[in-house]
This record gives structure tokens, sequence and C-alpha cells, in this order.
């Protein structure tokens, strides 16, 4: 039961988090963009509830969930988002390029999952043990870069787990537009073994998640975990195509309700309860802290010239 | 003499006696091979798990070396042409350049990007080009290339040193050239200042008070001591050389030195002619300078052709360098 509160509150963790930041748009204390994680909840809860604090962790742009799943600091992470000084990467990242112990992220498709091998690569050479994990989605499926990891972490035999979050939506594009063929059979084509689950239950994900995690920390080489899921929120803001109906519908797939169902109602609310605290304190705090100044001189170019030289 | 070539691949193997850390990979690079240019020759003979050969993916590769690299290690990768550092671009604009700032100095990338540029070879569009100047500017780049007269194998040590991603850019016809003596052969009238710091700039000057600065870098330093000769023997016009081994971020005093004194600058270099890195030089110099007048000697605005006569017609000559610092002097 303490594992089954653990992931509740994992998930509701994120998902509170996702929320408040989202609200912070209308007041102005967030600007530019951001990628929810709202309603993919338990795949993340259930990977990195049997990871290692010392594995290595690149992610995407939609990387908040993964972040915080991961044990990050949401404070630190809020501090970011709001462009503080005190943020995971001084301001200069946001929302999708952040850094903190072994987990990092950026927001070009596909072209992370190299950089990745390369990390599992030095992670063998290193003996170290650790495995690394890169998420892609499947609107990365298009990006050529990713064939070219998959070839290369399969001839080298590197110690990495490609997730493949199917959410079913490249930004506005479905599945159906993006992605010919079979999803299994793009790791299949490469001797990856896969191991694949439509379903929100983090419970399964967890499952399945071991499997594949305790397959690529053997040394048998890279896999792959796809994992159909559902993005309740739009792709980033105001850019959602689907119809209330269709929005309506995949409600029913909530990780929370589907999980929640094993928790009694007064675990629910002490979630409810530590959670709203923390994301509370977090934006609270990072709302007090400085905003960063840029240390780095302009180079004068025609004002002043005559007096710096001739 | 030691060549170029000679010199790069004694880098290699010294970088990889002295440190474990050092890693090379690109493609076909493994012995007898030894890579297309043959500059990987006997590494893989001798270290055999840290020569890593690929398969055709420059983006990849590129990819594999920065989290290497992220992750403790210092690889080296070889790009077959440069041609192909288009693959690579957003491997080093958005990923390896850009993480250490991007994670607010928290991270270093120490790779180092070998790949070989430059016509004159009959190899056509697509594997004659030097495009280097699309990575001028990259914030958190380095663009480095060796010349006959520092050693490449000290450049190479010093771009495998540096904690920060490394473009090195070797220009093909200079593999079988000798290296350089100061005060021998065509150098043997100049004296030689050199900047300090690890990718040196070097000011090449006579006696008697020049007219004009050429700068250039790389395998257009051979066309420019030519023209230098030209210029002084047939028109009795004194030159000064600035020769650069860092081509970007641009650090330009050894060039403004020189121009305070000649206040004519001539550029030189093998890619298209626009927004090169002349064009950079230029527009620096007459920020910095009052009362200089500036020519640019660089290829057409044109794709490379195969044929002879054609290539030799896009790409910049000797004869290119002297009319055009006959122009500058209004000569």
């Amino acid at each position: 039961m303490d594992d089954n509160f653990a992931l509740y509150k994992t998930m509701l963790l994120i998902r509170r988090f996702e929320e408040r930041l989202l609200s912070e748009f209308s007041t102005g204390k967030l600007v530019g963009t951001t990628h929810a994680y709202i309603g993919q909840e338990a795949d993340a809860a259930g990977i990195f509830s049997v990871t290692e604090p010392e594995d290595v962790v690149f992610s995407s742009h939609r990387c908040h969930g993964h972040f915080l799943a991961y044990g990050g600091d949401p404070y630190r992470l809020a501090a970011e988002l709001m462009g503080r000084a005190t943020g995971l990467v001084g301001g200069r990242g946001g929302s999708q390029h952040i850094h903190w112990h072994n987990f990092y992220s950026n927001g070009i498709q596909g072209g992370i999952s190299p950089v990745a091998a390369g990390m599992a690569l030095a992670e063998k050479v290193g003996t170290t043990g650790r495995i690394v994990l890169v998420f892609i989605g499947d609107g990365t499926l298009g990006e050529g870069t990713l064939y070219e990891s998959l070839n290369i972490a399969a001839l080298w035999k590197l110690p990495i787990l490609f997730v493949l979050e199917d959410n079913r939506y490249a930004q506005t594009t479905p599945v159906e537009k993006g992605v010919a063929g079979s999803m299994s059979g793009r790791f299949a084509a490469f001797g990856i073994p896969v191991w694949e689950r439509d379903t929100t239950d983090v419970l399964d994900i967890q499952s399945a998640a071991n499997e594949t995690v305790r397959a690529v920390r053997s040394g048998a080489g890279p896999a792959s975990l796809i994992l159909h899921t559902y993005r309740f929120s739009a792709h980033s803001k105001g850019d959602d195509p689907r119809s209330p109906e269709e929005l309506a519908r995949i409600r029913q797939f909530d990780p929370l309700t589907v999980h929640g169902a094993r928790l009694t109602t007064k675990e629910c609310t002490k979630a409810e309860l530590e959670v709203t605290m923390l994301v509370g304190e977090a934006f609270a705090r990072a709302d007090a802290d400085a905003f960063p100044l840029l240390s780095f001189e302009r180079q004068t170019l025609h004002a002043g010239r005559s007096k710096l030289d001739n | 003499m030691a060549t170029v070539l000679d010199r790069l691949n004694f880098a290699h193997h010294h970088a990889m006696d002295t440190d474990e850390r050092v890693f090379v990979l690109g493609e076909d690079i493994l012995d007898p091979y030894g890579g297309a240019f043959k500059v990987m020759r006997g590494l893989s003979t001798k270290f055999p798990k840290r020569v890593l050969t690929t398969p055709i993916s420059e983006a990849t590769i590129i990819g594999v070396a920065t989290g290497m690299a992220l992750r403790g290690l210092r690889p080296v990768a070889e790009i077959m042409f440069g041609d192909f550092v288009t693959l690579i671009a957003d491997q080093l604009v958005n990923h390896a350049s850009k993480f250490r700032w991007m994670y607010n100095d928290q991270v270093r990338v120490p790779i180092v990007v070998r790949t070989p540029m430059g016509g004159r070879r009959g190899y056509g569009p697509t594997h004659s080009q030097s495009l280097e100047k699309m990575f001028l500017g990259v914030p958190g780049l380095k663009v480095v290339a060796p010349n006959v007269l520092g050693d490449p194998a000290d450049l190479l040590a010093a771009a495998i040193a540096d904690d920060d991603p490394v473009l090195f850019i070797e220009h093909k016809l200079l593999y079988p050239r000798p290296l350089l003596e100061p005060g021998k052969g065509d150098l043997i009238d100049f004296q030689i200042e050199q900047t300090s710091g690890a990718f040196p700039a070097y000011t090449l000057r006579y006696a008697d008070s020049a007219r004009l600065t050429i700068a250039c870098y790389g395998y257009n330093f051979e066309l420019t001591r030519q023209a230098a000769l030209e210029l002084l023997m047939e028109h009795e016009i004194f030159v000064e050389v600035v020769l650069f081994s860092q081509l970007s971020p641009f650090d330009l005093e050894a060039l403004f030195s020189s121009l305070r004194r000649t206040r004519n600058l001539l550029t030189v270099e093998e890619g298209t002619l626009s927004l090169g890195w002349g064009a950079e030089l230029a527009t620096r110099a007459v920020e910095r300078l009052d009362g200089l007048r500036v020519r640019r000697v660089a290829a057409l605005d044109l794709p490379i052709a195969n044929a002879k006569s054609l290539e030799d017609a896009i790409l910049p000559s000797e004869q290119d360098i002297v009319r055009a610092a006959l122009g500058l002097v209004g000569r």
C-alpha cells in the first residue's frame, strides 16, 4: 500500500504542478510556452519507480513530469519556468531545456537520441552499471536521427532504454497522419526487444518498465518500452484540434482515477494536501527569487569607436 | 620534413597514449584503411577498444560524441568530407555547442569534430566545398584550422584539451605538405610574430613597411605566400600576412595591429564570397579603425564544378590575390 500511495502522490504532484503552471500564464508570471504532461503521469511515475537514482535520463520538450518523477525539486523547476536565477539552469533554459544531477532535456525532436546513445556508451565504458533512458514520442518517429541511433545502440549493445510515449498526437497531427507501419516493428527491425502496453494503469506500466530496465541493466543491449497513452491538455497552449467529445472520452483513462481506486478516500485526501502544499511552496518561493542578470560584455561597435582606437 | 598529415596522425596517437578518456570515432577509420585521408592510420591497431568505426550516420556520430563528452570522455570525431557538415548542423548548433551555456555552465562538452574541406582535387560539387563559414559565430563553438606554419599536432592537441566543442577544419591539399620552418625557404625574409594562446594567429612582416595586410587561414596561406612573393618581385609591394588558426570566435587583435600600419585589408578564403569569413573580418576592422580600404578574395557564389577548367575559374587563385592587392593599393 505504501508503494501505491507513493505512485499516486507522484502522479498527483505532476498533475497539480502542471495545472498550476498553466494557470500562471494568465497571471503573467510565466511567459513563452510549455508542454504539459497532464494525462501521461502514469508513464513517468511507473518508470521512475523502478530505476536507480544514478541512472541517466535524457528527456524532451515535455519533460516536467519526467523530472518530478525522477525526484527533481519542484521549487527549482518552478523557478526555472518563471525565469529566476535560482532555476535549474539559472533561467537560461526554461521549460524544455533543463539539467539537474543526471537528468537532461532538450527541445529538439530526434536530436537527443544520439546524445543519449553516447551517454550510454560512456556509462558502458566506465562500467558504472548505470543505464540511460531517453524519452521520445510518436512525433519523434518522423526524425531520421532516431533510426541512426537505434542502429548504433544495437550494433554497440549500449545500455539504453528508448521510452516511446505515444500520446496519439504530434502537436496537432494524429498518429494516423504521421506514422506509417508499425511502431514496435521499428525497434524490432534493429533487433531491439520491445515491451508494449496500451494502458494508463501505473501498476501495468511499472511492471513492464521493471522488465525492460532489468533487461537493459543486464548488459544485453538496448530495449524499448512503447506506452500508448493520452495527453489531456493541448500540445503546448491553445493548439488542440480535438473535439470536446474526444477530450471527454479520453478522460475515462485518467491515471489518477484508475489508480486512485486502489486508495482509500483518506489516502487520496492526504496526497492532495501534501501535494498542494509542495506545489504552493514551490511557486511561492520561486516567485520571491531574483531574475538573472547577463554578465557578458556587449562588444562596442560604432558607439565610441574613435575613442577606442586610431 | 614531417607533413601536416604526419603531425595530425601523431597528435591522435599521442592523445590516446596519454589520456584514456580520448576516443576516436568516424566512418571507415579502422586499419588498414585508417580513414579516407589516412589521418586515423594505426590507431585501431594500437587502441582497438577506443577506435569506433561507425555506420554512415554523420549526425549520430556527433550526437554520440556529445553524449560521451557530457559523461566524462573526450571524443574526437571525423566527418569524412567537410561537405557533410550540413548533416551535423543540428547536433553542433542545437546540442554540442549549446549545452554548456544552456545548462548554466554545469556541464562541459569537450568534443573535437575534424573534417577535411576544400577543392582543387576534381571531386565536384558535393566533395569540394569549404563550408566552415556556416559555423562561424555559433555561440559556444570554436572553429580552428591548421596550416603549415604552426604545428598541426599542437593545434589538434589543444583542441582535444579544450573543454568546449571545436570544429577542426583541415584543407585536403595540406595533408601532404611539409611544415615550414621560420627563416627558411619562402619564409626567409619574413619576421614572424605569434599571438599567445592555444590557437595562435601569426603575423608575417618584412623589414620594410608594408602597404597592405592579407588575412588568410589554412590552405590559402600557400596561395597568399606565392602572391606576396609576386607582389614584391614584380610590383615592389611589401605586404604583411596575418595567418589565423582560430576562425571563430573572432579574435582579431593581430589583424588590427597590422592594419594600423597598412590601412589596407585583403581577405582570402576558399568559401563562397557572400557572408563569408572575410566579410566579418572586414566589418569588424572597419568598425574598429578609421580610414581603411578593404577587398575580399573568395570563391564565386556558385557550386564547385567538376571539370578542372571550371573549378579553377570558380575558386580563388594566386592571381586573384595579386589583382585584388593591386586594386587595393591603387595600381
